[in-house]
């Protein structure tokens, strides 16, 4: 199986519907030719097209950076169509809101963990109705009745030995009229669903012929890397290009909203012309403070209840009431994605008058609209490619189509009318700005004179990334922003009296949602906060949780299959420890044990870490576990290590070398279970992340007492 | 300038100047796009070849100074080691998106020339400046094992 970046500019329209600009076919493609579906083709719906040749191309309308949905996608078709799996190819939807909106936000995007549930229904439906066509044109063909063929590995077969392949029924499959809708099959008739299939993506990303953005290579291109200013929404007053143009290959330096842009023939001579830019900025208005400051006051505001965003029993009686009341303040920093793939696009204008993006567009819908919006064009004259991104974490989700609106600010200021691709360095990255934003929570909890929880109150402050963006009506709710307070206000735990307040802060810095949203910072006050409790009456972490989750049976059956695996209770070495944590987050359940060790660099070393997920039916199981292995792998690297912090409105950081993150000897052994389920799919992308960081801490906690309440943990070893 | 080098046999002469990384030269003047930009200052490995048959991070290292070199690039890796790290890669399903997998599998393929049966610290020391964002490293470390036990066969 293979993954077809363009097919025949026929076959796409058809599959489409959109305009023929859509297809990028002049990416060199190493698979190209296999690509090129047949002429004649059975096109029943928007996500599926089969060719004469026997090819099934899967429409992909999420974008793959990692996460699987191609093989995903291509596993539902494949499995509803009893298909080879050799036959089938992915492409990735075009731009085409109506018919490839994401149902969990009204927008074409990719996010929140939702591809497998937003396509199990609708891919499922797909598939059934080109099956009971191709049944339908066999049995006309045969003249038999279609209860009588069956589909076995690609092929349609009748009992009387007739036999034959999709790819001779298209003609008919498009003509036939079905009587009634077809069915989804049932589980008991599953062929590729909760097996192990070979990802389609593996090969071209073995070999080098995987294409990224930063691979397009088109005639008559240049590269654009931009001189940005040094604090956030800072402008360029006017520069001085003479240094710049003297380089080879430098052809133009010209100011874009986003800073000084320089116009080159590679990567290497634009990037130099931009170190010899001399540019005055002009900083009014930018943000001036420091991220310590910021803390501080933030700190402040915790003490006040911010705007409730849960408030169950009696918060102030039940304070007033308890045996025991312990406060903690917990600090978490910017962090930046850092994707592998720096942001980038690459844009040019199109015979039609309008433009063709070709980027990892996470937002279409967004995106095309940004983009339409600054060169003055109707969206439908702005295409988008998807290509293959390298990675995201949230980072190329932006709701205001930051890359998009970029690459048409140059391509419109520029004098250059060919191609151009725009290329964001690893400073620009760290540097740039859509943090996970910078939080303190406040914790107050009372235990009865029996060590009972009876009171939980949370404080939240931080900045809203929602607040402002086009998504600000679906997620603000009476004055509080949900990302901010998930996993806080919807705590599971049985405590009679709970309070979450937020305060939402203005700050300059942009930010943005990073793999798992709220739950980056809940998660892990929450859980940690819950040992601390759990401590007082000397109650064990993993039977406070059975506890007070009684009512919570998924939550319970996550908690349970990884202590039972992890051998919770069981005695450890000297020098080791076991940590807890469950959580919920994106409708999928995740809890992790793990195993805890003093490192040679003060840091806690996470040797073992026993994972065991409820997302639903399992659709790809080594996907699943994939993305257990590398949630972890993700969220273990910001507790750790990851920070962004800035001096008067400057970010401190650069590069990889003081934006620290996970490296190979740092990543512990995963072990990862999956809980069996009738449920729908639910996502796998962000609902590793939670646990990690929190399991961790009360593991540290054990093995040492020292509770740690500011993240990362290398701010407490000086030279970790 | 004209540089004259070897890109996986291929002898080539290129228009550069001097202190051009041969990343770039191999990825906007050759064309070949499998070796990858992460970073430009010699900390992610997502630019790594091998120069006369020793792995190089390529974002720092100017064609001025490899004159006459030998290159070799994802591209054109085949020997049994590649082929049994590039299989065992397969095998376990290791990339995610996919980005870094060059730069890893070239390091994997020095390693596994190096030393035919690392331990599990030979891997993270030969490994450990090739940066996953991904954090695909636990599967790395299963490859590499399983790229070595293709090796006797
Ligand atoms: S790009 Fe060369 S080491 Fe990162
Ligand atoms: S697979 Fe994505 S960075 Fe390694």
């Amino acid at each position: 199986m293979t993954i077809a970046f363009a097919p025949s500019r026929r076959a796409f329209v058809q599959a489409s519907g959109a305009t023929a600009l859509v297809l990028g076919v002049h990416i060199p493609l190493g698979n190209r030719g296999k690509a090129v579906a047949a002429e004649a083709a059975f096109t029943p719906n928007a996500f599926v097209q089969i060719g004469a040749d026997n090819t099934i191309t899967v429409v992909c309308k999420h974008i793959e950076f990692g996460q699987g949905p191609y093989t995903g996608v291509a596993t539902i078709l494949a499995d509803e169509l009893d298909a080879d799996w050799n036959q089938i190819r992915v492409v990735s939807a075009p731009a085409d809101v109506e018919k490839y909106a994401n149902s969990a936000f009204g927008v074409q995007g990719t996010g929140g963990s939702t591809a497998m549930a937003n396509s199990w229904d609708q891919l499922r439906t797909a598939g059934a109705e080109a099956r009971a066509r191709l049944i339908a044109a066999a049995a006309a063909a045969w003249n038999v009745g279609a209860g009588e063929i069956t589909i076995d590995n690609g092929v349609l077969k009748h009992s009387d030995g007739k036999s034959g392949t999709f790819g001779e029924f298209v003609d008919g499959a498009t003509r036939v009229t079905l009587t009634a809708p077809a069915t989804p099959k049932t589980k008991d008739a599953y062929r590729y669903i909760g097996k192990h299939v070979p990802k389609v993506d593996t090969v071209s990303k073995t070999n080098g012929t995987a294409q990224y953005t930063i691979d397009v290579k088109l005639p008559d291109m240049l590269t654009c890397v931009i001189a940005r200013p040094p604090r956030f929404a800072g402008k360029a007053k006017s520069f001085d290009a003479s240094g710049a143009l003297t380089i080879k290959g430098v052809k133009e330096v010209f100011t874009v909203p986003q800073g000084v842009a320089v116009l080159a023939t590679g990567y290497w001579p634009a990037r130099k012309g931009m170190e010899a830019l001399k540019v005055e900025w002009d900083e009014s208005g930018t943000e001036g403070r420091g991220t310590e400051g910021l803390m501080q006051e933030f700190k402040k505001l915790a003490d006040d209840k911010g705007v409730v965003a849960r408030n169950d029993g009696d918060i102030d009686g039940a304070l007033s009431g308890a045996a025991t009341i312990i406060e903690a303040t917990y600090t978490f920093p910017y962090l930046a994605h850092a994707p592998m793939e720096p942001n980038d696009c690459v844009i040019r204008r199109t015979a039609d008058g309008g433009v063709e993006m070709l980027f990892g567009s996470q937002m279409p819908t967004v995106d095309q609209a940004s983009a339409a919006k600054v060169l003055g064009l109707d969206p439908k004259k702005v295409s988008i490619t998807t290509l293959l991104a390298g990675g995201s974490f949230g980072r190329r989700a932006t709701p205001s189509g930051d890359m998009a609106i970029e690459a048409a600010d140059v391509l419109k200021a520029a004098k250059h009318q060919g191609p151009i691709k725009v290329i964001w360095t690893r400073e620009d990255d760290i540097k740039g700005g859509r943090y996970r934003p910078v939080f303190v929570h406040k914790l107050k909890g009372g235990v009865d004179k029996d060590g009972k929880i009876v009171a939980w109150q949370q404080v939240i402050v931080g900045q809203s990334f929602m607040k402002g963006s086009p998504f600000e009506s679906a997620m603000l709710k009476d004055g509080v922003d949900v990302t901010m307070v998930e996993g806080a206000a919807t705590l599971p735990y049985q405590i009679p009296n709970l309070e979450v307040s937020a305060h939402i802060v203005e700050v300059g810095v942009p930010t943005l949602w990073w793999r798992s949203v709220g739950s980056t910072h809940t998660a892990y006050s929450t859980e940690t906060f819950l040992d601390e409790l759990a401590a007082l009456s000397g109650t064990d972490p993993l039977e406070i949780r059975r506890q007070l989750l009684a009512k919570h049976p998924r939550h319970l059956g996550v908690l349970n299959l990884a202590a039972e695996k992890a051998g919770w209770g069981s005695s450890l070495p000297d020098g080791k420890a076991r940590g807890i944590a469950v959580h919920e987050s994106f409708k999928s359940f995740v809890a992790q044990v793990v195993e805890v060790s003093l490192g040679e660099d003060g840091l806690p070393k996470v040797e073992r870490v026993v994972c065991a997920v409820d997302c639903g039916i399992a659709i790809n199981p080594e996907i699943i576990k994939a993305q257990m292995e590398g949630g972890i792998g993700y969220g273990l690297s910001g507790s750790l290590y990851g920070a962004v912090d800035l001096d008067n409105g400057v970010v401190r950081q650069s590069n990889f070398h003081d934006y620290r993150v996970l490296r190979i000897n740092e990543m512990p052994t995963v072990e990862v279970y999956i809980v069996p389920s009738e449920e729908k799919p639910t996502g796998v992308g962000e609902p590793g992340v939670p646990p990690i960081a929190p399991a961790v801490a009360n593991a540290w906690a054990k093995l040492t007492g020292q509770r740690i309440h500011d993240l990362p943990f290398s701010r407490f070893v000086p030279n970790a | 300038m004209t540089v004259k080098i070897t890109v996986n046999g291929r002898a080539e002469a290129v228009e550069a100047e001097l202190d051009t990384p041969l990343l770039w030269v191999i990825r906007d003047e050759l064309g070949l796009t499998g070796t990858k930009f992460g970073c430009g200052v010699a900390q992610c490995g997502a630019c790594t070849v091998f120069v006369n048959g020793q792995p190089r991070r390529s974002c720092v290292t100017p064609i001025g100074t490899i004159p006459d070199a030998d290159i070799t690039t994802i591209e054109g890796v085949s020997d049994k080691v590649a082929k049994a790290v590039q299989a065992a890669w397969t095998e376990i399903d290791v990339p995610q998106c996919g980005y870094c997998q060059s730069g890893q599998i070239m390091s994997a393929i020095a390693l596994l020339s190096e030393i035919d049966k690392p331990s599990d610290r030979d891997i993270d020391l030969a490994m450990n400046g090739n940066v996953c964002r991904c954090c695909t490293y636990h599967r790395i470390r299963a490859a590499i094992h399983d790229a070595s036990k293709r090796m006797e066969g």
